[in-house]
């Protein structure tokens, strides 16, 4: 059905993602994606995340549509050149895939085959003008299609990263091109969020935006990600509270008590941030990034109980 | 400028394993510069081979080795010493190599790898980098670069690596869309970036057919 009926409805959306496996057992995969039945409105599918050689994301996407899920293909650039992108766009809507989230992809140096030659032969902005050209009925070159696609397009932005009116510029350049809706990455901050959903607004963007949580494993989790990942920050206050739940986890193991501390503070703050953010905008994307069982959890403690 | 640097000697001994007589031709361009091909490179690489058994049967100088016709009539004056060698070693860029591979009948072995400056080939000036890609952005991008300067060759901005001003896939190098927007901003105009998409045309960097008429490419022999 795509994500077009509720982006229309103005109700708050929820989506969530699953990863594909490396290696052919996408049992684990499938049952991620089972436990978001009825919870979210949409599982992104990330492809080749962090440059990583797995399964696609258009095979599993087509995996989740068979099981009456609703897949959000993510395409990244890095590997593929127009013609193979536009053709498995056009593959993916023949696979009854709708929804498509265009990425430009992070580079080939940073995954495990930095050997590999990358491609970007277009990115996150002529990837959403294809992926609209090819909805129009016509491909890049111009050529007209036997059948068109209707995909629902979304894009992506950092709300943390530095040169942000840079990166609001490129939003724009991305809903012009065809995004329906933007996903976030990982915010952690209610403020900014609120003060970067304004300057969005200013920039004449009117398109569902869905603030982007990453589920907090620990402490060192939240510190590794300061340092390693471009566009996240993660406030001290929320570092502490996570570090003080691992330390009660510790102690209650050497108790032989159960533990626990760690996954409630996760819960509990992503739960508030979800609350924190819920006026300024129109969804949230939740990525578990393996602590998927977690997630319905945090949309119960969000006040979201499954979709409307 | 091609920018090079020498093959590990184990590795070009791997080459000479079947051939024992060895001409060496260094070039005085580019791999000079980058002080692989200089004479004293050239003398010690050759007391290298002779330690390891090696003869050398001469060697030649070229200024600038990518200039096919120029190799061959430096190559012609040591006819003798090639024709007594059972193989050519090449220090010089890879253009440079395969001038003279096209040059003599004898197998050619490089000394060499010629890697990647991401700059422009021949002359190469501080940050003015260029890729030769026959659709020039300058106009748009604040007259920095950004196929090389920025490590994706993205053209239509920033992605969500920049961190901290920096490159995330290279930490020692600049943001180049950072960079861009910097110096847009200075210039008060950031509007040029909100522009409709933009691809590239890489049938823009094969050489035209007139391009290749010119002399430059006449005086290249065309093995091919």
């Amino acid at each position: 059905v795509s994500l077009f009926p509720v982006l229309e409805s103005g109700k708050f959306i929820v989506t969530s993602e699953v990863g594909p496996p490396k290696g052919t057992h996408v049992e684990h995969c499938l049952e991620d994606a089972e436990l978001l039945r009825g919870k979210v409105d949409g599982i992104n599918v990330t492809d080749l995340q962090a440059a990583a050689m797995r399964v696609g994301s258009a095979v599993i996407c087509h995996l989740l549509k068979d099981r009456g899920l609703e897949p959000i293909l993510q395409m990244v650039c890095r590997d593929r050149n127009r013609i193979a992108l536009q053709s498995d766009l056009l593959g993916a809507w023949v696979l009854g895939i709708e929804n498509v989230l265009c990425l430009t992809g992070d580079h080939n140096t940073l995954g495990d085959h930095p050997e590999s030659s990358p491609v970007f032969d277009l990115d996150s902005v002529s990837l959403l003008h294809a992926a609209k050209r090819l909805c129009e009925g016509r491909d890049l070159a111009d050529n007209e299609l036997e059948g068109a696609p209707n995909f629902c397009l979304g894009a992506v932005v950092a709300p943390a990263a530095d040169h942000q009116e840079a990166q609001l510029i490129k939003l724009e350049r991305k809903v012009e091109a065809g995004a329906h809706f933007i996903q976030t990455q990982a915010v952690y901050e209610v403020d900014r969020f609120v003060e970067f959903m304004d300057k969005v607004r200013k920039h004449g963007i009117t398109v569902p935006v869905l603030a982007g949580i990453v589920l907090l494993k620990s402490a060192g989790m939240a510190r590794y990600m300061n340092n390693n990942v471009a566009g996240v920050s993660v406030p001290d206050a929320l570092i502490k509270r996570m570090s003080e739940a691992g330390a009660a986890d510790k102690s209650a193991k050497e108790e032989g008590k159960k533990g626990g501390h760690a996954v409630g503070t996760s819960i509990e703050i992503a739960a508030e941030l979800i609350k924190g953010f819920q006026p300024h905008c129109q969804g949230v994307h939740v990525m578990p990034l393996g602590w998927d069982r977690h997630v319905p959890p945090v949309l119960d403690a969000a006040g979201l109980n499954g979709k409307s | 400028m091609i920018a090079s640097e020498q093959k590990p000697l184990e590795e070009i001994l791997e080459y000479l394993a079947d051939e024992r007589r060895v001409f060496i031709l260094a070039c005085d361009g580019c791999s000079a510069g980058c002080k692989v091909s200089t004479a004293e490179e050239v003398a010690r690489l050759s007391d290298e081979l002779s330690e390891h058994g090696k003869e050398i049967t001469g060697c030649a100088r070229s200024d600038f080795a990518c200039n096919q016709a120029q190799v061959v009539s430096i190559l012609a004056r040591h006819l003798p010493e090639i024709s007594a060698a059972d193989g050519v070693l090449v220090l010089s860029c890879g253009v440079g190599i395969q001038s003279v591979a096209a040059a003599v009948e004898k197998r050619v072995h490089p000394g060499t790898n010629s890697v990647s400056l991401g700059g422009y080939a021949g002359l190469w000036r501080s940050e003015a980098r260029c890729a030769t890609c026959g659709d020039c952005l300058l106009d748009y991008t604040g007259g920095i670069c950004p196929i090389t300067a920025c490590s994706k060759s993205l053209i239509n901005g920033i992605c969500g690596g920049s961190d901290g001003g920096k490159c995330e896939v290279r930490p020692d190098i600049e943001c180049g869309w950072a960079r861009i927007y910097e110096r847009l901003e200075s210039l008060g105009r950031t509007d040029l970036l909100r522009r409709s998409p933009r691809m590239r045309d890489f049938k823009r960097m094969i050489p035209t057919a007139e391009r290749r008429g010119t002399s430059l490419f006449a005086l290249e022999r065309e093995p091919y």
